[in-house]
């Protein structure tokens, strides 16, 4: 690992470890976000993939009633019979924090609450087959909303754990390395300095040592 | 107040239409692309996309993955699932996870 390009002094040396504790505390919080969120993710994500497969059922069983009033009615009569729906819905979204992240909770509210009254036709022109459609769609209704909300965050989370995970490799392989590399440089550095210091500092005084002695002797 | 909107063949979304969503039929994906980003940009909250046409605009699909809204989910259509949605929660997986831990049994 490469050292930083520093000079290499005490004011240096002091302000690089305060980096690096930084870095070190940051590292652990963010491990530890990371931990968190992939459990949370985890539980999200197997409860999407089973909501998946209850609501994809669901729907092909729509979809073969329609299939089969589609055969018994004209096309014409179907869409008429669609064409002015009486219940309408109205979703309400509000936030849910999840380790920072912001993940949306779907509230809806039907205008029809009786669940016989939500056929928008009368009965008389249309087949039985369509109200099989219809009653098992608005049961569908419920399980397609929380699936939504479901893939929703698990999509979110998924893209703080990206961010997340890149964070902490970050730290953990280029930036605490790199720092301990260059405090390390910067302590060696340091105490050759003072090595060097001492014995410059050991040499003048053997030099005023001898000096002193020759002025005694030529005295 | 957030609507939902359906997108998809006119024989696989009709019904939707009983039970209170919007429904906007379109017959090529290019169609579909264009109601979904008109729809992106007004009060959706979510957009039902079925499969047919979700895997010809995976692009576009994936541009609002990361923000809030609107949630983009395929459902199936009138010719059968096509597996395009399970792919979806697979990637998601792989994305956090960096490898595939919840379908590998199957």
């Amino acid at each position: 690992m490469a050292i930083m390009r520093v000079n290499p002094t005490r004011m240096e040396l002091s302000r690089l470890k305060k980096r690096l504790q930084v870095a070190r505390r940051g590292h652990k919080l963010l491990k530890d976000k990371l931990d968190e969120l992939m459990k949370k993710f985890l539980d999200l994500v197997r409860k999407n993939k089973e909501l998946r497969e209850t609501v994809e059922e669901m729907l092909m069983q729509v979809h073969q009633n329609f299939l089969i009033a589609r055969a018994v009615m004209s096309s014409e009569g179907l869409e008429a019979a669609l064409m002015l729906p009486k219940q309408s819905i109205s979703l309400e979204v509000t936030t849910k924090n999840i380790m920072s992240v912001d993940v949306p909770v779907l509230d809806y509210k039907t205008s029809n609450h009786d669940e016989s009254s939500i056929y928008p036709y009368g009965f008389a022109t249309t087949s039985g087959e369509l109200d099989g459609a219809i009653s098992a769609l608005s049961k569908a209704l419920p399980y397609m909303l929380e699936l939504a909300q479901t893939e929703k965050s698990a999509q979110l989370l998924a893209q703080e754990i990206e961010k997340t995970r890149r964070r902490v490799n970050a730290l953990e392989y280029v930036m605490i390395p790199q720092l301990s590399e260059t405090i390390k440089y910067i302590t060696m550095k340091l105490d050759e300095n003072e090595r060097g210091n001492l014995t410059r500092l050991m040499k003048v005084k053997d030099m005023m040592i001898e000096q002193a002695r020759k002025a005694a002797a030529q005295g | 107040m957030y609507k939902i909107g359906v997108i998809g063949d006119k024989d696989s979304i009709l019904g939707f239409k009983a039970i209170g969503m919007s429904v906007f039929p379109v017959t090529t994906s290019n169609e579909a692309e264009e109601i979904l980003d008109k729809l992106a940009r007004e009060e959706y909250a979510v957009i039902y996309i079925t499969e047919q046409f979700a895997k010809d605009i995976v692009s576009t699909i994936d541009k609002y993955s990361d923000d809030r809204f609107p949630a983009i989910i395929p459902i199936p259509g009138n010719q059968g699932s096509l597996g395009i949605g399970m792919m979806g929660v697979k990637k998601n997986v792989e994305r956090a996870v960096g490898a595939d831990i919840l379908f590998r049994d199957e």
